[in-house]
């Protein structure tokens, strides 16, 4: 078990827990994260996930793949240095506590 | 051969009464185990949500490249050259995966909304100066041959060789039953008209067609899988959002509240159609292959197996759904297995979303109330579900 903190664009936070293995993205859906739309259910075909990893966590995270590299191009709101795919980031030891911020709009 | 530690069904998912009313056989599928032996195809299969997560997470153990179909390529000559996309595993699978990915992402895509408005929106004036139409022939398959043609940038004769053909195509991941028999009627000319439509000399500049065939001008691909990586477009985009559309319309007058709830709020057209997508898959079934022996859900399988995935069963799930039955176009949809999942999630599904979110959008602004007029008729495959004929009453928004 282990810990995603979602800051909304207006500010409010929530901490979920959950198992190691779910992502991100999983999380913030079970949970009525609403700024999570997650269209395609994690095939890395939408770019609806889109989050920004608070800066201290960002050398935590697995290194990018391409077609998520590809697909954040896509990203509704602006791709910044810290911009991934919630979907790509799964609970781990490593990653318990990860704090995200959701960008204005996924679509 | 018999599986003894296993639940067996003999439920045969692709006989005519199965076809018509599936449902009760997705429940007796789910209801039988987690994992089920079909002895009447000497394959697996299963009807949950999360067993079918588990499989499609696993593309090394369960893989595409011996079929996506009831035919196992290990054991038996593939019917036609397989798909070079749906048909195929890592590492040949990943480069052309992404090179069409791309073509297809929403970032590609954002152009085509304002052509797939206008197309909308001319058919809905049509519509409305009828007010009954038939919902395939009329709404559907003049829709859908319109914009996703055009999109492609396939000419403008003989597109209607698009809907057999992927009929046939899709007929063919079932058993060579009377289904996939009939579908092969006439098919050579229909395939002569495909296999000349996707060639590049035939395709339009700024489509997305021909950017898969720059993408093999700059290496990604081969100019040999550029043509075969087209015809998977016109194979898999047709049939299912035609059959999408129908069955979209065919919940719309059946949960009259609903529509209501898409006109007072037409930004719902988006999630309208992932739980159309849920509540009646268009894609209903399709096949993974075993590569060695393994386990789900506490059953042992051995490797070289076919396992059958319903779509329509999981997407039903009790235990994933909460009133499954029920179609609620405000349902956080997420995770339906409509558009399949994993690394071969449908590659076509945001253009697809695109397609019908602009023309629920377009139907929800005009017409205030949409009726079943009259018998309908299924157009009947091995692995999709929709409606052959759909005769609609609409009624104009004042």
């Amino acid at each position: 078990m282990g810990s995603f903190i979602f800051i909304a664009h207006d500010g409010t936070l929530r901490s979920l827990e959950v198992p190691a293995g779910t992502s991100a993205m999983q999380a913030a859906v079970a949970n009525g994260i609403t700024g999570i739309v997650a269209e395609c259910g994690g095939s890395q075909m939408c770019a609806t996930c889109h989050v920004y990893v608070d800066a201290a966590w960002l050398p935590k995270l697995a290194p990018m793949q391409a077609p998520e590299d590809a697909m954040l191009d896509s990203a509704a709101s602006e791709r910044k240095a810290n911009s991934r795919l919630s979907c790509q980031i799964l609970m781990s030891a490593e990653l318990d506590g990860l704090v995200v911020h959701l960008p204005e709009r996924q679509v | 051969m018999t599986q003894s530690d296993a639940s067996t069904s003999d439920i045969d998912p692709f006989s005519t009464e199965y076809l018509l009313d599936p449902y009760p056989f997705h429940e007796q599928l789910r209801e039988a185990g987690p994992v089920v032996w079909l002895s009447k195809w000497n394959c697996w299969g299963t009807g949950r949500h999360k067993e079918m997560n588990e499989v499609l997470a696993d593309p090394k153990t369960f893989c595409s490249g011996a079929g996506v179909g009831l035919a196992n390529f290990n054991n038996e000559k593939p019917w036609r050259q397989p798909s070079m996309l749906l048909e195929a595993d890592a590492p040949e699978h990943t480069m052309r995966r992404a090179v069409v990915g791309k073509v297809l992402s929403t970032g590609n895509l954002r152009r085509l909304r304002a052509d797939f408005e206008v197309a909308a929106a001319a058919l809905v004036e049509r519509l409305m100066e009828k007010r009954a139409v038939d919902a395939v022939a009329e709404v559907a398959e003049p829709y859908i041959l319109k914009v996703f043609p055009d999109a492609v940038g396939i000419g403008q004769e003989g597109r209607e060789n698009l809907i057999p053909y992927g009929a046939m195509v899709f007929n063919a991941l079932g058993p060579q039953n009377e289904l996939f028999q009939e579908s092969m009627v006439g098919i050579k000319e229909v395939s002569d008209w495909v296999m000349k439509n996707f060639l590049r000399e035939n395709l339009r500049p700024g489509g997305l067609g021909l950017e898969v065939y720059e993408a093999a001008d700059a290496g990604q691909v081969t100019l040999d899988e550029a043509p075969i990586l087209v015809r998977s477009f016109l194979s898999a985009g047709v049939d299912t959002t035609v059959n999408a559309i129908g069955n979209a319309l065919w919940c719309f007058a059946n949960h009259p509240e609903q529509w209501q709830k898409l006109r007072a709020n037409p930004a719902l057209s988006r999630s309208a159609f992932e739980e159309v997508l849920r509540f009646e898959a268009p894609f209903q079934s399709y096949f993974r292959t075993t590569t060695k022996d393994t386990s789900l859900a506490g059953t042992a399988i051995p490797g070289n197996q076919k396992f059958f995935m319903s779509v329509g069963a999981a997407n039903r799930d009790p235990r994933r759904w909460d009133q499954p039955g029920t179609f609620n176009i405000e349902r956080q949809t997420t995770g339906h297995m409509g558009f399949g999942g994993g690394i071969h999630g449908c590659v076509g599904q945001m253009i697809a979303r695109l397609e019908v979110e602009v023309l629920l959008t377009a139907m929800a602004s005009r017409i205030a109330r949409i009726e079943v007029s009259g018998p309908t008729t299924p157009r009947l495959n091995n692995v999709l579900r929709g409606f052959d004929t759909l005769p609609l009453t609409l009624y104009p928004a004042h």
